[in-house]
Protein backbone atom coordinates (compact mmCIF):
# COMPACT_ATOMS: atom_id res chain seq x y z
CA UNK A 1 0.00 0.00 0.00
CA UNK A 2 1.26 3.36 -1.09
CA UNK A 3 -0.93 5.25 1.06
CA UNK A 4 -0.30 5.84 4.52
CA UNK A 5 -3.62 6.17 5.19
CA UNK A 6 -7.41 6.30 3.48
CA UNK A 7 -6.98 10.29 3.32
CA UNK A 8 -3.77 10.27 2.31
CA UNK A 9 -5.26 7.83 -0.89
CA UNK A 10 -8.02 10.66 -1.18
CA UNK A 11 -5.55 13.24 -1.09
CA UNK A 12 -2.99 11.75 -4.10
CA UNK A 13 0.06 13.67 -3.12
CA UNK A 14 -2.27 16.97 -3.92
CA UNK A 15 -3.52 15.52 -7.76
CA UNK A 16 -6.71 14.32 -5.81
CA UNK A 17 -8.54 16.78 -8.25
CA UNK A 18 -7.24 15.42 -11.55
CA UNK A 19 -6.73 11.58 -10.88
CA UNK A 20 -10.33 11.49 -9.41
CA UNK A 21 -11.88 13.47 -12.11
CA UNK A 22 -10.23 11.35 -14.78
CA UNK A 23 -11.54 8.16 -13.32
CA UNK A 24 -14.94 9.23 -12.55
CA UNK A 25 -15.63 10.35 -15.85
CA UNK A 26 -13.92 7.89 -17.56
CA UNK A 27 -15.80 4.82 -15.84
CA UNK A 28 -18.83 7.30 -15.90
CA UNK A 29 -18.80 7.34 -19.55
CA UNK A 30 -18.25 3.82 -19.79
CA UNK A 31 -21.05 3.09 -17.53
CA UNK A 32 -23.36 5.32 -19.67
CA UNK A 33 -22.54 3.26 -23.16
CA UNK A 34 -23.85 -0.23 -21.15
CA UNK A 35 -26.36 1.08 -20.20
CA UNK A 36 -27.17 3.22 -23.56
CA UNK A 37 -26.58 -0.18 -25.52
CA UNK A 38 -28.54 -2.67 -23.65
CA UNK A 39 -31.22 -0.07 -23.35
CA UNK A 40 -31.37 -0.23 -27.23
CA UNK A 41 -30.94 -3.99 -27.41
CA UNK A 42 -34.16 -4.18 -25.02
CA UNK A 43 -36.25 -1.24 -27.26
CA UNK A 44 -35.15 -3.32 -30.53
CA UNK A 45 -36.60 -6.25 -29.19
CA UNK A 46 -39.62 -4.24 -28.52
CA UNK A 47 -40.34 -3.02 -31.71
CA UNK A 48 -39.99 -6.60 -33.01
CA UNK A 49 -43.02 -7.46 -31.17
CA UNK A 50 -44.70 -4.18 -31.67
CA UNK A 51 -44.36 -4.81 -35.22
CA UNK A 52 -45.76 -8.37 -35.01
CA UNK A 53 -48.58 -6.73 -33.06
CA UNK A 54 -49.14 -4.72 -35.85
CA UNK A 55 -49.00 -7.26 -38.66
CA UNK A 56 -51.61 -9.16 -36.68
CA UNK A 57 -53.94 -6.25 -36.34
CA UNK A 58 -53.84 -5.68 -40.11
CA UNK A 59 -54.34 -9.35 -41.15
CA UNK A 60 -57.53 -9.08 -38.68
CA UNK A 61 -58.94 -5.92 -39.80
CA UNK A 62 -58.56 -7.77 -43.58
CA UNK A 63 -59.84 -10.81 -42.66
CA UNK A 64 -62.55 -9.34 -40.58
CA UNK A 65 -63.32 -6.94 -43.80
CA UNK A 66 -63.52 -9.96 -45.79
CA UNK A 67 -66.01 -11.65 -43.72
CA UNK A 68 -68.20 -8.86 -43.69
CA UNK A 69 -68.49 -8.27 -47.42
CA UNK A 70 -69.61 -12.20 -47.73
CA UNK A 71 -72.01 -11.51 -45.00
CA UNK A 72 -73.59 -8.52 -46.67
CA UNK A 73 -74.07 -10.45 -49.93
CA UNK B 1 -7.63 -21.88 -42.70
CA UNK B 2 -10.54 -19.40 -42.29
CA UNK B 3 -13.01 -21.63 -42.28
CA UNK B 4 -14.34 -21.82 -38.75
CA UNK B 5 -15.65 -18.44 -39.37
CA UNK B 6 -17.83 -19.36 -41.99
CA UNK B 7 -20.97 -19.81 -40.18
CA UNK B 8 -20.92 -16.72 -38.28
CA UNK B 9 -21.50 -15.47 -41.78
CA UNK B 10 -25.22 -16.01 -41.03
CA UNK B 11 -27.03 -13.68 -38.30
CA UNK B 12 -27.92 -16.21 -36.23
CA UNK B 13 -25.33 -18.14 -35.27
CA UNK B 14 -23.49 -14.98 -34.81
CA UNK B 15 -26.23 -14.13 -32.18
CA UNK B 16 -25.57 -17.17 -30.61
CA UNK B 17 -21.74 -16.68 -30.42
CA UNK B 18 -22.45 -13.34 -28.67
CA UNK B 19 -24.92 -14.71 -26.50
CA UNK B 20 -22.34 -17.22 -25.26
CA UNK B 21 -19.32 -15.04 -25.05
CA UNK B 22 -20.96 -11.98 -23.28
CA UNK B 23 -21.06 -13.63 -19.36
CA UNK B 24 -17.35 -14.50 -19.86
CA UNK B 25 -16.20 -11.61 -21.77
CA UNK B 26 -18.17 -9.21 -18.85
CA UNK B 27 -16.15 -11.55 -16.37
CA UNK B 28 -12.74 -10.97 -17.42
CA UNK B 29 -13.67 -7.64 -18.26
CA UNK B 30 -14.77 -7.23 -14.22
CA UNK B 31 -12.02 -8.97 -12.99
CA UNK B 32 -9.24 -7.13 -14.64
CA UNK B 33 -10.19 -3.59 -14.46
CA UNK B 34 -11.08 -3.92 -11.01
CA UNK B 35 -7.42 -5.69 -10.21
CA UNK B 36 -5.94 -3.24 -12.85
CA UNK B 37 -7.30 0.30 -11.25
CA UNK B 38 -6.88 -0.52 -7.66
CA UNK B 39 -3.17 -1.70 -7.59
CA UNK B 40 -2.21 0.96 -10.14
CA UNK B 41 -4.38 3.86 -7.81
CA UNK B 42 -3.22 2.33 -4.51
CA UNK B 43 -0.13 -0.10 -4.72
CA UNK B 44 1.74 1.24 -7.67
CA UNK B 45 4.69 2.99 -6.44
CA UNK B 46 4.66 7.38 -6.98
CA UNK B 47 6.57 8.06 -9.95
CA UNK B 48 9.98 10.48 -9.91
CA UNK B 49 8.80 13.29 -11.40
CA UNK B 50 5.26 13.44 -11.52
CA UNK B 51 4.17 11.96 -8.13
CA UNK B 52 0.53 10.63 -8.01
CA UNK B 53 -0.59 12.46 -10.95
CA UNK B 54 0.95 9.66 -13.29
CA UNK B 55 -1.71 7.25 -11.81
CA UNK B 56 -3.99 8.66 -14.74
CA UNK B 57 -1.39 6.48 -16.97
CA UNK B 58 -3.58 3.70 -15.91
CA UNK B 59 -7.08 4.78 -18.35
CA UNK B 60 -4.89 6.74 -20.44
CA UNK B 61 -2.89 4.65 -22.27
CA UNK B 62 -5.06 1.68 -22.26
CA UNK B 63 -7.88 3.67 -23.69
CA UNK B 64 -5.90 5.69 -26.59
CA UNK B 65 -3.94 2.24 -27.52
CA UNK B 66 -7.60 0.31 -27.85
CA UNK B 67 -9.23 3.40 -29.48
CA UNK B 68 -6.46 3.01 -32.61
CA UNK B 69 -6.91 -0.73 -32.29
CA UNK B 70 -10.93 -0.44 -32.58
CA UNK B 71 -10.34 1.82 -35.24
CA UNK B 72 -8.53 -0.97 -37.31
CA UNK B 73 -10.78 -3.70 -35.92
CA UNK B 74 -13.43 -1.90 -37.80
CA UNK B 75 -11.75 -1.28 -40.63
CA UNK B 76 -10.79 -5.41 -40.83
CA UNK B 77 -14.94 -6.10 -40.23
CA UNK B 78 -15.27 -3.41 -42.57
CA UNK B 79 -13.10 -5.04 -45.45
CA UNK B 80 -14.83 -8.57 -44.54
CA UNK B 81 -17.92 -7.39 -45.34
CA UNK B 82 -16.82 -5.75 -48.78
CA UNK B 83 -15.20 -8.69 -50.15
CA UNK B 84 -17.21 -11.58 -48.91
CA UNK B 85 -20.52 -9.71 -48.90
CA UNK B 86 -21.20 -10.45 -45.13
CA UNK B 87 -24.05 -8.50 -43.53
CA UNK B 88 -23.03 -9.38 -40.02
CA UNK B 89 -19.04 -8.09 -40.93
CA UNK B 90 -21.40 -4.83 -41.53
CA UNK B 91 -23.05 -5.00 -38.63
CA UNK B 92 -20.06 -5.65 -36.19
CA UNK B 93 -18.66 -2.51 -37.81
CA UNK B 94 -21.38 -0.51 -36.77
CA UNK B 95 -21.36 -2.08 -33.18
CA UNK B 96 -17.53 -1.17 -32.68
CA UNK B 97 -18.04 2.46 -33.80
CA UNK B 98 -19.53 4.33 -30.68
CA UNK B 99 -17.58 2.14 -28.53
CA UNK B 100 -14.18 2.91 -29.94
CA UNK B 101 -15.29 6.42 -30.54
CA UNK B 102 -15.91 6.88 -26.11
CA UNK B 103 -12.54 5.17 -25.55
CA UNK B 104 -10.97 8.20 -27.90
CA UNK B 105 -12.98 10.50 -25.92
CA UNK B 106 -11.54 8.98 -22.35
CA UNK B 107 -8.26 8.92 -24.12
CA UNK B 108 -8.91 12.80 -24.78
CA UNK B 109 -10.25 13.87 -21.64
CA UNK B 110 -7.52 11.83 -19.08
CA UNK B 111 -4.74 13.10 -21.45
CA UNK B 112 -6.09 16.70 -20.93
CA UNK B 113 -6.95 16.18 -16.94
CA UNK B 114 -3.45 14.67 -16.79
CA UNK B 115 -1.96 17.60 -18.60
CA UNK B 116 -3.60 20.48 -16.85
CA UNK B 117 -1.14 19.45 -13.52
CA UNK B 118 1.83 18.54 -15.94
CA UNK B 119 2.37 21.35 -18.55
CA UNK B 120 -0.08 23.60 -16.68
CA UNK B 121 -2.77 23.70 -19.95
CA UNK B 122 -5.81 22.00 -20.15
CA UNK B 123 -4.80 21.38 -24.02
CA UNK B 124 -2.18 21.30 -26.35
CA UNK B 125 -1.74 21.10 -29.73
CA UNK B 126 0.85 18.62 -29.84
CA UNK B 127 0.87 15.34 -32.17
CA UNK B 128 -0.73 13.09 -30.27
CA UNK B 129 -3.39 15.11 -28.80
CA UNK B 130 -3.99 16.30 -31.99
CA UNK B 131 -3.76 12.91 -34.14
CA UNK B 132 -6.53 11.69 -31.15
CA UNK B 133 -9.24 14.42 -31.80
CA UNK B 134 -8.93 13.40 -35.52
CA UNK B 135 -9.15 10.07 -34.67
CA UNK B 136 -12.65 11.10 -33.40
CA UNK B 137 -13.86 13.24 -35.97
CA UNK B 138 -13.23 9.75 -38.35
CA UNK B 139 -15.38 7.85 -35.71
CA UNK B 140 -18.01 10.57 -35.88
CA UNK B 141 -17.95 10.72 -39.28
CA UNK B 142 -18.69 6.78 -39.69
CA UNK B 143 -21.25 6.85 -37.14
CA UNK B 144 -23.23 9.71 -38.66
CA UNK B 145 -22.66 8.40 -42.38
CA UNK B 146 -24.54 5.24 -41.40
CA UNK B 147 -27.07 7.18 -39.36
CA UNK B 148 -27.96 9.17 -42.53
CA UNK B 149 -29.11 6.37 -44.15
CA UNK B 150 -32.46 4.97 -43.88
CA UNK B 151 -31.55 1.84 -45.88
CA UNK B 152 -29.57 0.55 -43.39
CA UNK B 153 -27.45 -2.51 -46.02
CA UNK B 154 -26.40 0.86 -48.32
CA UNK B 155 -25.77 2.34 -44.54
CA UNK B 156 -23.47 -0.50 -44.11
CA UNK B 157 -21.36 -0.41 -47.13
CA UNK B 158 -20.96 3.45 -47.35
CA UNK B 159 -19.57 3.46 -43.47
CA UNK B 160 -17.78 0.70 -44.85
CA UNK B 161 -16.07 2.66 -47.25
CA UNK B 162 -15.47 5.66 -45.09
CA UNK B 163 -13.38 3.41 -42.06
CA UNK B 164 -11.30 1.99 -45.13
CA UNK B 165 -10.44 5.39 -46.27
CA UNK B 166 -9.80 6.58 -42.91
CA UNK B 167 -7.81 3.50 -41.81
CA UNK B 168 -5.32 4.30 -44.86
CA UNK B 169 -5.68 7.92 -43.75
CA UNK B 170 -4.48 7.31 -39.67
CA UNK B 171 -0.93 6.51 -40.13
CA UNK B 172 -0.67 9.61 -43.20
CA UNK B 173 -2.29 11.79 -40.47
CA UNK B 174 -0.41 10.71 -37.50
CA UNK B 175 3.03 11.23 -39.60
CA UNK B 176 2.07 14.67 -40.67
CA UNK B 177 1.03 15.98 -37.39
CA UNK B 178 4.26 14.44 -35.68
CA UNK B 179 5.81 16.44 -38.69
CA UNK B 180 3.97 19.95 -37.93
CA UNK B 181 4.53 19.18 -34.31
CA UNK B 182 8.23 19.54 -34.68
CA UNK B 183 8.28 22.69 -36.91
CA UNK B 184 6.42 24.20 -34.47
CA UNK B 185 8.57 22.60 -31.66
CA UNK B 186 9.55 26.16 -30.32
CA UNK B 187 5.91 27.07 -29.81
CA UNK B 188 4.16 24.69 -28.08
CA UNK B 189 4.79 23.74 -24.70
CA UNK B 190 7.45 20.88 -24.24
CA UNK B 191 6.10 17.63 -25.44
CA UNK B 192 5.07 14.86 -22.82
CA UNK B 193 7.63 11.69 -23.70
CA UNK B 194 6.84 8.42 -22.56
CA UNK B 195 9.41 7.43 -19.66
CA UNK B 196 10.72 3.86 -19.73
CA UNK B 197 8.98 2.44 -17.19
CA UNK B 198 9.50 0.63 -13.39
CA UNK B 199 7.98 -3.28 -14.01
CA UNK B 200 5.56 -2.63 -10.85
CA UNK B 201 4.23 0.41 -12.58
CA UNK B 202 3.49 -1.86 -15.60
CA UNK B 203 1.94 -4.83 -14.53
CA UNK B 204 -1.31 -3.05 -13.44
CA UNK B 205 -0.93 -1.57 -16.73
CA UNK B 206 -1.22 -4.13 -18.60
CA UNK B 207 -3.87 -5.94 -17.00
CA UNK B 208 -6.04 -2.80 -17.32
CA UNK B 209 -5.57 -2.72 -20.83
CA UNK B 210 -6.49 -6.35 -21.04
CA UNK B 211 -9.49 -5.55 -18.88
CA UNK B 212 -10.28 -2.50 -21.33
CA UNK B 213 -9.97 -4.82 -24.61
CA UNK B 214 -12.07 -7.11 -22.58
CA UNK B 215 -14.90 -4.76 -22.19
CA UNK B 216 -14.64 -3.08 -25.83
CA UNK B 217 -15.35 -6.76 -26.85
CA UNK B 218 -18.21 -7.31 -24.06
CA UNK B 219 -19.92 -4.14 -25.20
CA UNK B 220 -19.61 -4.95 -29.22
CA UNK B 221 -21.27 -8.48 -28.14
CA UNK B 222 -24.42 -6.58 -26.75
CA UNK B 223 -24.61 -3.91 -29.39
CA UNK B 224 -24.15 -6.61 -32.32
CA UNK B 225 -26.85 -8.67 -31.28
CA UNK B 226 -29.14 -5.23 -31.08
CA UNK B 227 -27.76 -4.57 -34.41
CA UNK B 228 -28.56 -7.94 -35.47
CA UNK B 229 -32.10 -7.87 -34.21
CA UNK B 230 -32.96 -4.16 -35.50
CA UNK B 231 -31.73 -5.74 -39.62
CA UNK B 232 -33.40 -9.09 -39.33
CA UNK B 233 -36.48 -8.19 -37.79
CA UNK B 234 -38.37 -10.19 -40.21
CA UNK B 235 -36.88 -13.43 -39.51
CA UNK B 236 -38.53 -15.99 -37.41
CA UNK B 237 -36.22 -17.00 -35.19
CA UNK B 238 -35.86 -13.12 -34.34
CA UNK B 239 -39.73 -13.02 -33.66
CA UNK B 240 -39.65 -16.11 -31.71
CA UNK B 241 -36.46 -14.33 -29.60
CA UNK B 242 -38.48 -11.13 -28.89
CA UNK B 243 -41.97 -13.36 -27.70
CA UNK B 244 -39.61 -15.10 -25.81
CA UNK B 245 -37.32 -11.88 -24.05
CA UNK B 246 -40.67 -10.77 -22.64
CA UNK B 247 -40.48 -7.04 -23.87
CA UNK B 248 -43.81 -5.91 -24.00
CA UNK C 1 -53.27 30.94 -31.50
CA UNK C 2 -50.70 30.59 -29.04
CA UNK C 3 -51.85 27.04 -29.19
CA UNK C 4 -51.20 27.24 -32.94
CA UNK C 5 -47.98 28.50 -32.96
CA UNK C 6 -46.73 26.02 -30.00
CA UNK C 7 -48.27 23.15 -32.41
CA UNK C 8 -46.36 24.24 -34.48
CA UNK C 9 -42.89 24.66 -32.40
CA UNK C 10 -43.98 21.06 -31.18
CA UNK C 11 -43.83 19.72 -34.83
CA UNK C 12 -40.50 21.41 -35.67
CA UNK C 13 -38.68 20.07 -32.93
CA UNK C 14 -40.01 16.66 -33.11
CA UNK C 15 -39.06 16.98 -36.87
CA UNK C 16 -35.37 17.71 -35.80
CA UNK C 17 -35.04 15.20 -33.61
CA UNK C 18 -35.52 12.66 -35.82
CA UNK C 19 -32.86 13.03 -37.98
CA UNK C 20 -30.53 12.38 -35.08
CA UNK C 21 -27.74 12.44 -37.05
CA UNK C 22 -28.93 15.75 -39.00
CA UNK C 23 -28.59 17.38 -35.38
CA UNK C 24 -24.97 16.47 -34.65
CA UNK C 25 -23.20 17.23 -38.29
CA UNK C 26 -23.07 21.41 -37.69
CA UNK C 27 -21.64 20.53 -34.26
CA UNK C 28 -18.87 18.40 -36.14
CA UNK C 29 -18.64 21.07 -38.09
CA UNK C 30 -17.54 23.85 -36.11
CA UNK C 31 -15.82 21.29 -34.21
CA UNK C 32 -13.56 20.39 -37.15
CA UNK C 33 -13.55 23.53 -38.93
CA UNK C 34 -11.85 25.20 -35.31
CA UNK C 35 -9.34 22.53 -35.51
CA UNK C 36 -7.98 23.49 -38.82
CA UNK C 37 -6.71 26.49 -37.51
CA UNK C 38 -4.42 25.41 -34.83
CA UNK C 39 -2.85 23.04 -38.04
CA UNK C 40 -3.15 25.54 -40.97
CA UNK C 41 -1.73 28.18 -39.01
CA UNK C 42 0.04 28.41 -35.90
CA UNK C 43 -0.22 26.46 -32.35
CA UNK C 44 1.66 28.94 -31.04
CA UNK C 45 -0.51 29.93 -27.85
CA UNK C 46 -0.41 33.68 -28.67
CA UNK C 47 -1.39 33.34 -31.98
CA UNK C 48 -4.51 31.35 -31.37
CA UNK C 49 -5.23 33.45 -28.70
CA UNK C 50 -5.20 36.06 -31.27
CA UNK C 51 -7.04 34.92 -33.98
CA UNK C 52 -9.15 32.85 -31.54
CA UNK C 53 -12.76 34.98 -31.21
CA UNK C 54 -12.56 35.42 -34.92
CA UNK C 55 -12.33 31.97 -35.80
CA UNK C 56 -15.03 30.52 -33.64
CA UNK C 57 -17.14 33.53 -35.06
CA UNK C 58 -16.45 32.63 -38.66
CA UNK C 59 -17.08 28.62 -37.93
CA UNK C 60 -20.22 30.18 -36.18
CA UNK C 61 -21.19 32.01 -39.38
CA UNK C 62 -20.04 29.28 -41.72
CA UNK C 63 -21.76 26.16 -39.83
CA UNK C 64 -25.23 27.84 -39.54
CA UNK C 65 -24.88 28.82 -43.41
CA UNK C 66 -24.88 25.21 -43.48
CA UNK C 67 -27.82 24.49 -41.66
CA UNK C 68 -29.92 26.84 -42.08
CA UNK C 69 -31.60 25.75 -45.27
CA UNK C 70 -33.28 23.13 -42.89
CA UNK C 71 -35.23 25.81 -42.17
CA UNK C 72 -37.88 25.91 -44.80
CA UNK C 73 -36.99 22.92 -46.88
CA UNK C 74 -38.71 20.36 -44.81
CA UNK C 75 -42.00 22.11 -45.12
CA UNK C 76 -41.55 23.37 -48.61
CA UNK C 77 -41.18 19.67 -50.11
CA UNK C 78 -44.04 17.79 -47.94
CA UNK C 79 -46.52 20.70 -48.62
CA UNK C 80 -47.10 22.10 -45.14
CA UNK C 81 -45.52 25.59 -46.15
CA UNK C 82 -48.03 25.83 -48.76
CA UNK C 83 -50.66 24.99 -45.93
CA UNK C 84 -49.12 27.34 -43.69
CA UNK C 85 -49.30 30.15 -46.25
CA UNK C 86 -53.12 29.04 -47.08
CA UNK C 87 -54.35 28.63 -43.85
CA UNK C 88 -55.66 32.05 -41.81
CA UNK C 89 -52.44 31.95 -39.48
CA UNK C 90 -50.44 34.87 -39.68
CA UNK C 91 -47.38 33.88 -42.07
CA UNK C 92 -44.98 36.15 -39.75
CA UNK C 93 -45.68 34.25 -36.65
CA UNK C 94 -45.15 30.85 -38.13
CA UNK C 95 -42.11 32.38 -39.69
CA UNK C 96 -40.70 33.87 -35.83
CA UNK C 97 -41.75 30.54 -34.08
CA UNK C 98 -40.14 28.45 -36.84
CA UNK C 99 -36.74 30.57 -36.52
CA UNK C 100 -37.09 31.01 -32.78
CA UNK C 101 -36.87 26.79 -32.78
CA UNK C 102 -34.23 26.89 -35.39
CA UNK C 103 -32.04 28.96 -32.71
CA UNK C 104 -32.62 26.47 -30.19
CA UNK C 105 -32.00 23.46 -32.27
CA UNK C 106 -28.67 24.46 -34.30
CA UNK C 107 -26.90 27.63 -31.52
CA UNK C 108 -27.46 26.26 -28.29
CA UNK C 109 -25.21 23.36 -28.96
CA UNK C 110 -22.83 26.16 -30.23
CA UNK C 111 -23.46 28.16 -27.14
CA UNK C 112 -22.92 24.81 -25.01
CA UNK C 113 -19.76 23.98 -26.85
CA UNK C 114 -17.97 27.35 -26.46
CA UNK C 115 -16.21 26.66 -23.59
CA UNK C 116 -14.15 23.77 -25.43
CA UNK C 117 -13.47 25.51 -28.60
CA UNK C 118 -12.28 28.64 -25.92
CA UNK C 119 -9.86 25.92 -24.62
CA UNK C 120 -8.83 24.94 -27.73
CA UNK C 121 -7.81 28.30 -29.18
CA UNK C 122 -6.86 29.46 -25.47
CA UNK C 123 -8.76 32.35 -24.81
CA UNK C 124 -8.48 33.98 -21.16
CA UNK C 125 -11.63 33.90 -18.73
CA UNK C 126 -12.39 37.67 -19.73
CA UNK C 127 -12.39 37.06 -23.21
CA UNK C 128 -14.73 34.04 -22.82
CA UNK C 129 -16.82 36.11 -20.87
CA UNK C 130 -17.01 38.93 -23.53
CA UNK C 131 -17.55 35.74 -26.60
CA UNK C 132 -20.64 33.76 -24.87
CA UNK C 133 -22.34 37.80 -24.43
CA UNK C 134 -21.77 38.71 -27.85
CA UNK C 135 -23.29 34.54 -29.19
CA UNK C 136 -26.39 35.06 -26.90
CA UNK C 137 -26.78 38.41 -28.65
CA UNK C 138 -25.79 37.24 -31.82
CA UNK C 139 -26.36 33.98 -32.57
CA UNK C 140 -30.50 35.09 -32.69
CA UNK C 141 -29.61 37.52 -35.00
CA UNK C 142 -28.16 35.21 -37.46
CA UNK C 143 -31.31 33.25 -37.40
CA UNK C 144 -34.02 36.08 -38.37
CA UNK C 145 -31.91 37.74 -40.55
CA UNK C 146 -30.89 34.42 -42.10
CA UNK C 147 -34.06 33.38 -42.72
CA UNK C 148 -35.45 36.06 -44.42
CA UNK C 149 -32.73 34.85 -46.99
CA UNK C 150 -33.14 31.36 -46.91
CA UNK C 151 -37.59 32.38 -47.30
CA UNK C 152 -35.92 34.10 -50.81
CA UNK C 153 -34.15 30.55 -52.30
CA UNK C 154 -36.58 27.66 -50.44
CA UNK C 155 -37.86 26.99 -54.06
CA UNK C 156 -34.53 26.73 -55.75
CA UNK C 157 -33.30 23.99 -56.34
CA UNK C 158 -29.56 24.44 -55.75
CA UNK C 159 -29.65 27.33 -53.29
CA UNK C 160 -26.92 26.50 -50.77
CA UNK C 161 -23.98 28.54 -51.75
CA UNK C 162 -26.06 31.41 -52.83
CA UNK C 163 -27.58 31.39 -49.50
CA UNK C 164 -23.84 31.82 -48.57
CA UNK C 165 -23.46 34.45 -51.17
CA UNK C 166 -26.58 36.37 -50.09
CA UNK C 167 -25.80 36.55 -46.18
CA UNK C 168 -22.00 36.63 -45.79
CA UNK C 169 -22.26 40.41 -46.39
CA UNK C 170 -24.91 41.17 -44.37
CA UNK C 171 -23.35 39.26 -41.24
CA UNK C 172 -19.94 41.05 -41.89
CA UNK C 173 -21.22 44.18 -39.31
CA UNK C 174 -21.86 41.53 -36.85
CA UNK C 175 -18.59 40.00 -37.12
CA UNK C 176 -16.80 43.05 -36.64
CA UNK C 177 -18.96 43.95 -33.43
CA UNK C 178 -18.40 41.02 -31.79
CA UNK C 179 -14.72 40.09 -32.49
CA UNK C 180 -14.30 43.39 -31.70
CA UNK C 181 -15.98 42.91 -28.39
CA UNK C 182 -13.65 39.85 -27.65
CA UNK C 183 -10.66 41.67 -28.49
CA UNK C 184 -11.31 44.76 -26.28
CA UNK C 185 -11.87 42.04 -23.46
CA UNK C 186 -8.55 40.60 -24.16
CA UNK C 187 -6.97 43.94 -23.31
CA UNK C 188 -9.27 44.49 -20.32
CA UNK C 189 -11.24 47.71 -21.94
CA UNK C 190 -14.93 48.05 -21.77
CA UNK C 191 -16.43 46.99 -24.41
CA UNK C 192 -20.31 47.57 -24.14
CA UNK C 193 -20.81 49.49 -26.68
CA UNK C 194 -19.95 46.23 -28.87
CA UNK C 195 -22.59 44.78 -27.54
CA UNK C 196 -25.40 47.67 -26.95
CA UNK C 197 -24.84 47.97 -30.99
CA UNK C 198 -25.32 44.11 -31.44
CA UNK C 199 -27.95 44.07 -29.16
CA UNK C 200 -30.00 47.08 -30.78
CA UNK C 201 -29.70 44.65 -34.26
CA UNK C 202 -30.95 42.13 -32.50
CA UNK C 203 -34.10 43.84 -31.74
CA UNK C 204 -34.37 45.60 -34.94
CA UNK C 205 -34.12 42.14 -36.87
CA UNK C 206 -36.81 40.94 -33.74
CA UNK C 207 -39.50 43.38 -34.74
CA UNK C 208 -38.83 43.67 -38.11
CA UNK C 209 -37.66 40.02 -39.56
CA UNK C 210 -40.63 37.81 -39.24
CA UNK C 211 -42.62 40.17 -41.38
CA UNK C 212 -39.97 40.38 -43.62
CA UNK C 213 -39.61 36.57 -43.53
CA UNK C 214 -42.92 36.02 -44.76
CA UNK C 215 -43.31 39.02 -47.38
CA UNK C 216 -39.98 36.92 -48.99
CA UNK C 217 -42.26 33.52 -48.43
CA UNK C 218 -44.42 35.09 -50.60
CA UNK C 219 -42.53 36.42 -53.29
CA UNK C 220 -40.47 32.96 -53.61
CA UNK C 221 -43.83 30.61 -53.35
CA UNK C 222 -45.36 32.63 -56.56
Amino acid sequence: MQFDSFSSFLHMGGYAFYVWLSFAVSFGVMAVLVFASYRQHRSHLKSVVLEQERLQRIKRAKKNAAVSVSHDR
Amino acid sequence: MWKWLHPYAKTENAYQLCLTLQPWLWGCALVCLIVGTVWGLAFAPQDYQQGDSFRIIYIHVPSAILSMSTYIAMAVAALVGMVWQWRTAYMAMIAMAPVGAVMTFIALFTGAAWGKPMWGAWWVWDARLTSELILLFLYIGVIALYGAFEDKQQGGKAAGIMALVGVVNIPIIHYSVEWWNTLHQGATISKFDSPSIAPEMLWPLLINLAGFAFFIAAVTTVRLRSEIVLREMHRPWVKRLADESGVA
Amino acid sequence: MKHLLLGIARRDVRIAFQQKAELVQPIMFLLMVVTLFPLGVSPAPETLQRIGPGVIWIAAILSSLLSMDRLFREDFNDGSLEQYMLSGMPLSGVAAVKVLVHWLISFLPLLVLSPLLAMFLNLTLDMYVALIATLILGTPLLSFVGAIAVGLTVGLQRGGLLLALLLIPVFIPLLIFATSAVDSAALHLPYYSQLAIIGAMLLLAAASAPFAIAYSLKVSQN
